[in-house]
């Protein structure tokens, strides 16, 4: 979406934490036109912000969500809401330990300090009515605390309303209006607003709203069980709100805190109770609040035994009693993360939902950013609404993943982390194939992708001491030596790989060229036959993402980008299509397969099969051609994410299954391999130091600092040019480089292997910084088998982005050296890539 | 001593009722459950009287299986045992039924009970009957409408009746019914050990069988512009003198 700017009539729905903050970020842009209507009264109008326990824990395993609770920290401070009490996630076994340095970890890469490991003793001291024998220590963070999201709400609410917002409490939505693919109109029970801008922020109630749209927003209403108990004797002579830290107590998904002279207990342990937003009570039919259901004692009393036991001078108290009692309804989307942005399906109709009170004021300047600059500070592109693939929109799969999740929301979560319900949804032509082949799948955009093939176990005795094998248990999950056997095998002959998951879209029509030519940073008046590799840059110069795109006609482009975000790339390119109709886009997703070939003897096996010239000449790197292999037309596309020579191989999707046959039978006296996604997406990928969008690449890092601006800017206009200029004349503040690690051997002797995001210092242990205040951490991490030697990313500061300079890494509480390889995009694995252009 | 409280399981309403479509109950789709606030008092009292007297106190309730839950919720908050008497959900009780399956139940007991406490009335039917058939069957003293109860002897019982203006007190020889009304006491919230050990107090239930109905309800009907009205009397300082003149106006001033 570009920018739409500030002269637009907006209409927030939800007078929530999210819809407060959104509409005061939109008036200090600017914005002057805006209405908020809720159906509930104000300053509590019943959604899940005025049930919300309100603490918050800085510290999460994903950048984006942090980024988003400390810009929302920094909110809540400025309004003077925020409490700061510190907070204590509690370990109950070793694995969780381990857990709790792994947090010490993502605090340092993400810059959250101070954090500290506790021991019981510790604990205990901080937390006296603790029983510290349950325990095995703490991860400390004293920055953590409490806010209050109502007052927040009503501060915000009321600043926007000096700048002119205009407020509608006690206001039901009826409908929304969309004419001609364009929400234009909500009505309501005290009238029509009309409207440019329509933003959905009714959290639980979210899905219903969206659907008088036309549109979807992909959550489901979830319970989550709390009480509260008092008068507690030892918080009687009390005068703050919370004055002792909040303890998490992760390993049976629950948690304990101080409020006023209450406990409050609440628990994600409980069985998945998920409602349909229809299903809510209406304000008047409700007891208490719509989101403030009644208590199912059974479903807590576990919870209840599993309190006292952590906390019996309290909860074993008999003159405490339970005072309130709810099950609170929140939001939870199929995958955990936010959904912002415009909805997909219908213009005009944006989402700002499934956010809770610590992203909440993050998410509502994001979401106003968005709206009125067409990009935000923070790059939410995981938590984009337009990554959504239909089958993951669809009731069953909403309600099946966030029950799995819910009892994880403490869980100590692997980065391969795989779910287990509603898998086998989208399958590729060649499964069939790769299940007789003991693929191991792992799920990528909803696809079942191989992630290694049991088959190939044989190769394990062929490499030998090449193959390195992992001996943690964590390093070795939803992973498998035979990853690097199939990169060892593809370097020296030739493998298969199945890219199904591919995004495929086509931009068609007489505007096409100058549709394309905006979007994409690189030249794109190339001749047809020619394969782009591309970013798509924001217009602040950041990545947007990066794909390739081939010039099939005159006036037809073909994109190809990631399975992961190519719904959103998608929108990108529609969102700046000609008003005038000149350019149209195609999504060709379900209609292509891709089957990769590549290794030093895939030309003598595409050869064998095919009577085109596929020869260098006739088929150049960066070229795609138009190609018979037996009676399947194939579009043969000369590039290559694993750093050899081949092929993508683009065909029909229901003629997949052929293909694959018709190039196994040809490969197998080549001795070709069928090869998973653990060397295409890691392996062949870092040897090459390839850039990886949402990991190398993102909003926060532009071209520059990502080594990646090569050649000349060409003259035509593109969305980012003025900024990626700018970016070239300045000394870049971060530089990607690609290090090795010295040495895996940690104290005990078994040698680990980080899995990324660990913070880089230097070799004393220092954080790096770069002058942009971002810190330096692992973008990517794994096995270079043909260097022999374990690869990682990050961005450096320049000072630090030298070769042969020696740093470190901090990986489950120990430090590794590490030195850094190269400060450019020369590949450490055949710098002079002699093997792709052979 | 031996106390009996008999409560009866009833939605907990929100601030709009909502029937079901035949219009012969309040719809519980959103709705949780509880018992009425005299009943809380009820069991407020026996729990007390317990803890002063020595003892055992009963919870009874004649309902549907999910009734357990009011069952172990009174029990939460001290109560010693419960009888469960089990019916179809798909059926009320009239008041007669009702009093003959708790007399059946009473007369099943091996201990015999010095008192038995009912709300004044049920919070959703509200007949004012159960406990009088009761007692009348029972061949016992009844006092309705206690605000306070004090036992006196081995023997015998104070209860203090509201009445208007005042209070009628009588002293009645044990065993003897009261009916109590909210106000009687102010019950306690139970604590997170109530609950764990009302987990594992005895219900004994049975399932009398429902005799034909006497008393039949046909219909419920919602009374027209049951809503809230609120007016608005000013925001923050400005609003002050609104607020003193409605205070005055109550006769609060």
């Amino acid at each position: 979406m570009t920018g739409a700017g500030n002269n637009q009539r907006v209409v927030v729905i939800g007078a929530g934490i999210v819809g407060n903050s959104l509409a005061y970020h939109l008036t200090r842009l600017g914005v002057s036109d805006i209405t908020m209507i809720d159906k509930g009264p104000l300053p509590n109008p019943g959604g899940s912000t005025g049930h919300a326990s309100n603490f918050i824990f800085p510290v999460d395993h994903s950048k984006e969500m942090t980024l988003l609770t400390l810009e929302s920290m920094r909110q809540y401070k400025d309004l003077g809401v925020f409490i700061e009490s510190g907070g204590i996630e509690i370990a109950r076994t070793d694995e969780r330990m381990q857990e709790l340095t792994r947090r010490v970890v993502s605090a340092k890469s993400w810059g959250i300090e101070p954090v500290e490991l506790l021991t019981p003793e510790q604990v205990k001291d901080k937390v006296p009515f603790i029983d510290e024998t349950l325990i095995l220590g703490g991860f400390y963070t004293p920055g953590a605390g409490v806010v209050d999201s109502l007052r927040a709400g009503t501060i915000m609410r009321e600043r926007a309303i000096e700048a002119g917002l205009k407020v509608s409490a006690n206001t039901e939505v009826l409908g929304i209006d969309v004419e001609h693919g364009r929400a234009t109109r909500v009505k309501t029970t005290k009238g029509d607003f009309d409207a440019d801008i329509i933003v959905i922020a009714c959290g639980a109630w979210s899905p219903r709203i969206a659907r008088m749209a036309g549109a979807s927003i992909p959550l489901t209403p979830m319970v989550h069980q709390m009480i509260d108990i008092g008068p507690v004797p030892r918080f009687a002579n009390t005068t703050g709100m919370i004055e002792y830290p909040i303890v998490r107590d992760v390993d049976t998904n629950m948690y304990e805190r101080q409020e006023g002279t209450g406990l409050e207990i609440g628990s994600y342990a409980h069985r998945p109770i998920t409602l349909e937003a229809d299903d809510i009570p209406s304000i008047e039919e409700s007891a208490l609040t719509p989101t403030e259901l009644p208590f199912t004692q059974h479903d807590f009393d576990p919870q209840m035994e599993i309190a006292l036991d952590l906390m019996p001078e309290i909860v074993g108290d008999e003159t405490v009693g339970v005072k309130y009692a709810i099950n609170g309804v929140l939001s939870v989307t199929y995958d955990g993360m936010p959904l912002l942005g415009e909805t997909p399906e219908t213009r005009g109709l944006w989402s700002a939902a499934a956010i809770w009170i610590k992203e909440g004021p993050g998410a509502g300047k994001t979401v106003a950013e968005l709206i009125v600059d067409g990009e935000s500070e923070i790059d939410v592109f995981e938590s984009n609404i337009a990554r959504a693939y239909s089958c993951q929109k669809t009731r069953t799969h909403i309600v099946s993943r966030a029950s799995e999740g819910f009892n994880k929301m403490y869980g100590i979560v692997h980065p391969g982390e795989q779910w287990e319900s509603d898998r086998r949804v989208r399958l590729s032509p060649f499964h069939e194939r790769e299940k007789q082949l003991e693929a191991v799948f792992i799920e990528g955009a909803g696809w079942e992708r191989p992630n290694w093939y049991g088959s190939n176990a044989g190769l394990l005795d062929e490499y030998g001491d090449r193959v390195t094998k992992r001996e943690a248990e964590w390093e070795s999950r939803w992973w498998s030596p035979i990853i690097n056997a199939e990169h060892l095998a593809m370097r020296d002959r030739a493998a298969m790989i199945d890219l199904s998951a591919f995004a495929i879209f086509d931009v068609v029509g007489p505007g096409a060229l100058q549709t394309v030519q905006n979007v994409a940073m690189r030249q794109m008046n190339v001749p047809v036959g020619r394969v782009v590799y591309t970013p798509l840059l924001t217009p602040s110069g950041g990545f947007k993402q990066d794909l390739t795109i081939m010039r099939m006609a005159d006036d037809v482009f073909r994109f190809v980008t990631g399975g992961a975000y190519g719904m959103s790339d998608k929108k990108w390119v529609a969102d700046h299509l000609p008003e005038d109709g000149s350019a149209q886009i195609h999504d060709q997703t379900n209609a292509f397969t891709t089957l990769g070939l590549w290794g030093p003897r895939a030309r003598d096996i595409l050869e064998s099969v095919t009577s085109a010239d596929v020869s260098h000449t006739a088929l150049p790197f960066a070229r795609w051609k138009q190609i018979e292999i037996g009676p399947v037309q194939t579009l043969a596309s000369r590039i290559s994410y694993v750093g050899d020579l081949g092929w993508e191989l683009y065909v029909p999707f229901e003629q997949g299954a052929r293909l694959w046959d018709i190039v196994a039978e040809a490969g197998a006296p080549h001795g070709i391999i069928p090869a998973g996604i653990g060397v295409y997406g890691t392996t062949g990928r870092l040897e090459k130091c390839y850039r990886a969008y949402g990991a190398e690449l993102e909003g926060e890092y532009n071209v520059v600092e990502a080594g990646m601006a090569w050649g000349k800017v060409k003259d035509e206009d593109f969305i980012g040019r003025e900024a990626h200029l700018r970016h070239r004349d300045e000394e870049p503040a971060a530089i990607m480089c690609t290090l090795t690690v010295d040495d895996h051997t940690s104290s005990s002797g078994v040698k680990r292997y980080m899995l990324g995001h660990e913070p880089i210092l230097t070799r004393s242990g220092e954080p790096i910084t770069d002058r942009k205040g971002r810190r330096s951490y692992v973008t990517s991490a794994g096995s270079g088998p043909s260097l022999g030697k374990y690869i990682l990313m990050g961005y450096l500061p320049p000072e630090h982005a030298e070769v042969g300079n020696q740093l470190s890494i901090e990986y489950m509480g120990e430090r590794y050296p590490v030195t850094v390889a190269t400060n450019d995009s020369t590949p450490v694995f055949d710098p002079e890539n002699a093997r792709v252009r052979s | 001593m031996n106390v009996l409280v008999s409560v009866k399981r009833v939605p907990l309403t929100g601030g709009k009722i909502v029937l079901t479509d035949d219009e012969r109950a309040i719809s519980t789709r959103h709705l949780g459950f509880t018992v009425s606030p005299h009943e809380e008092c009820g069991v407020e009292e026996a729990v007390r009287l317990i803890e002063q007297h020595g003892g055992s106190s009963t919870v009874l309730t004649l309902g549907p299986p999910e009734a357990e839950e009011q069952l172990r919720d009174m029990m939460a908050l001290g109560i010693d045992r419960a009888v469960h008497l089990v019916t179809d959900a798909s059926n009320e009780w009239d008041p007669q039924a009702t009093a003959n399956a708790i007399v059946e139940a009473i007369r099943a007991e091996p201990d015999p009970y010095d008192l038995l406490l009912f709300g004044n009335e049920s919070a959703d039917a509200g007949n004012y009957q159960v406990a009088i058939r009761v007692a009348h069957k029972l061949g016992l003293p009844v006092v309705t409408g206690v605000k306070a109860i004090t036992v006196e002897s081995d023997q015998s019982v104070r209860l203090e009746q509201e009445v208007p203006g005042g209070r009628d007190v009588y002293v009645v020889p044990m065993p003897a019914v009261a009916t109590v009304k909210e106000g009687l006491n102010l019950p306690r919230y139970p604590s997170v050990p109530g609950r764990l050990r009302a987990k594992r107090k005895p219900v004994a239930s049975s399932t009398p069988a429902r005799p034909q109905p006497q008393l039949e309800m046909v219909r419920l009907v919602l009374p027209p512009g049951a809503g809230k009205e609120t007016e608005v009397l000013g925001n923050g300082a400005d609003a002050a003198p609104a607020v003193v003149k409605v205070l005055d106006e109550l006769g609060l001033l």
